[in-house]
């Protein structure tokens, strides 16, 4: 019946998919409104659902996720500004990489959240810090990938502009840069997906908004409800916008589709 | 005097690891005349592709010196077009704007380079392609947008390294005839890397066999068979004779190859 790597027929895919997640709920009803599981500890579905409209609602909880995707996308399009252009430079000039690249490869295993206490000493609690907590975990990561990305650039393309005239200028900015493009831009897209790590742990600490702030306030009110209702909202947040940068890689990059 | 100028070239590649420096060419002399074909042919790793591209200025020379026009090739230039045996044409490019890579880095002008590229798309065939990504033609198509590319700089010689080692028979032998029917209208030095036998003989006025790693020449061979060439050519008398000449050349060296890497 079930043979190694053979293909699913996409409507059998898409039944399956929905169908995990109907169990999942299920199992969730069941222990919590069957009573196998105290409430105090896990709110069942529908009290989740009801906390989450009370949310949005009365506690006009939109500000909160507002805020949060403001904290994500300011942070990560501020690491994004100055990692990629030094990502390109390391993997282009292999002496700016046997500068940088050892520093990088150590400063990207420090922990964002560990720098949370030093980081509120230095900048408050505002939202400066929230964006440098994210810039921190970030800024890194996106310079070494992106460093090994353009360093593995395609030598015969290098090779074949050189034979058509390209000056060392030329090859970067017209080779190496277009070359690596659509790398980067996954790259970006997963480094994003992190950012949201980053954020919720940012708001858990001296924060008086947001999604992450939301949840710490409700666990000290045991409303269990509601911290479900917030993961699950930063799960679907997560989801949208990967599927929008998605499309966005694929408009820019028509050529890199097979 | 002669277009190109090979002066003693040799390469000799340092060993890894702490090993024997490896010998990929011995020194190397070659003159070749303006608007000649020549095909270089020799088993594989003697060292051709190798002297191509130090010819490209791709690579250096251990020793010795290339002279294109009576000047010393120290690095890659526009002068010297080289069309690959992998697909090189830039992915994010389109057929028209690979073709035109060479001439906007030259910083041409616009007007200008549409003409050119233009006249090359329909040099080769590819009209109606223009604007097509790489990845939406066969292998065949990608070489003769690759070979566009190289004469759209009007370089002073082409150099190809198996430009056709990747295509089926069929769109090998097509290819053949495309590239040798612009060089008789257009005439162009060129320097065409081979191991096929019959590609050799069909392309040049002259074929240089190169022996068994470390490279030098075996023999130098003028084909005076007349132009414009047809396929039907392939199967002439004159044709087969040189064949079973350069075949009984290229058997020796394989040979050769064979042993030492036995050994």
């Amino acid at each position: 019946m079930l043979r190694p790597l053979h293909p699913v027929a996409p409507g059998t895919r898409t039944v399956l998919g929905i169908a995990f997640f109907v169990l999942f709920v299920a199992f969730w009803a069941w222990i919590t409104l069957g009573g196998h599981v105290n409430r105090i500890f896990l709110a069942d579905p529908l009290s989740m659902l009801k906390d989450g409209w009370r949310l949005l609602v009365e506690d006009r909880f939109w500000l909160d996720i507002m805020i949060t995707i403001w904290r994500v996308f300011g942070g990560f399009v501020l690491a994004s500004i100055v990692a990629v252009p030094i990502g390109i430079a390391m993997g282009a000039w292999k002496p700016v990489e046997a500068f940088l690249e050892p520093f990088v490869s150590f400063a990207r295993y420090l922990p964002a959240s560990a720098f949370i206490p030093l980081l509120i000493l230095w900048a408050g609690i505002g939202e400066f810090e929230k964006l440098l907590v994210i810039f921190v975990g970030s800024v890194f990561q996106i310079i070494l990938i992106v460093a090994v990305k353009v360093g593995a650039t395609r030598r015969d393309l290098v090779e074949a502009a050189y034979t058509l005239g390209a000056t060392d200028n030329g090859i970067v900015k017209r080779v190496i840069m277009p070359a690596n493009a659509p790398e980067i831009a996954e790259t970006l897209r997963l480094v994003l997906g992190w950012a949201w790590t980053y954020v919720i742990v940012a708001e858990l600490i001296g924060s008086s908004s947001g999604i992450g702030y939301m949840i710490i306030n409700s666990q000290s009110r045991l409303a269990t409800g509601q911290i479900i209702f917030g993961i699950i909202v930063i799960g679907l947040i997560g989801l949208l916008s990967d599927f929008a940068f998605k499309a966005l890689n694929r408009w820019l990059f028509p050529w890199s589709l097979a | 005097m002669s277009k190109l100028l090979i002066e003693g070239v040799s390469r000799t590649f340092t060993g890894v690891g702490g090993g024997q420096p490896v010998r990929a060419l011995q020194p190397i002399d070659l003159a070749v005349a303006a608007n000649d074909f020549i095909t270089i042919l020799g088993p594989s790793g003697c060292g051709k592709s190798t002297l191509l591209r130090i010819v490209a200025g791709l690579e250096a020379p251990s020793t010795g010196r290339v002279l294109l026009d009576g000047k010393a090739v120290t690095r890659p230039g526009p002068d010297r077009g080289m069309v690959f045996q992998s697909y090189t044409l830039f992915p994010w490019l389109t057929v028209a704007e690979n073709i035109g890579f060479g001439l906007r880095e030259q910083g041409r002008p616009e007007r200008e380079r549409n003409e050119i590229v233009a006249s090359y798309v329909d040099l080769v065939g590819l009209k109606g392609f223009e604007s097509h990504w790489p990845k939406q033609l066969s292998g065949g198509m990608q070489q003769r947008t690759a070979i566009a590319r190289a004469l759209a700089n009007d370089p002073e010689i082409l150099l190809l390294d198996e430009p056709f080692g990747a295509l089926d028979n069929q769109t090998r032998g097509l290819m053949q005839e495309l590239l040798l029917g612009i060089w008789e209208r257009r005439k162009k030095t060129v320097l065409f890397v081979t191991h096929d036998i019959e590609e050799a003989i069909f392309m040049a006025s002259r074929v240089i066999v190169m022996s068994a790693r470390p490279g030098r020449i075996k023999s130098d061979v003028p084909v005076d068979l007349p132009h414009p060439r047809h396929y039907t050519l392939k199967t002439s008398p004159e044709f087969s004779a040189l064949k079973a000449q350069l075949t009984e050349d290229i058997r020796i060296e394989a040979m050769r190859t064979a042993q030492t890497q036995s050994a």
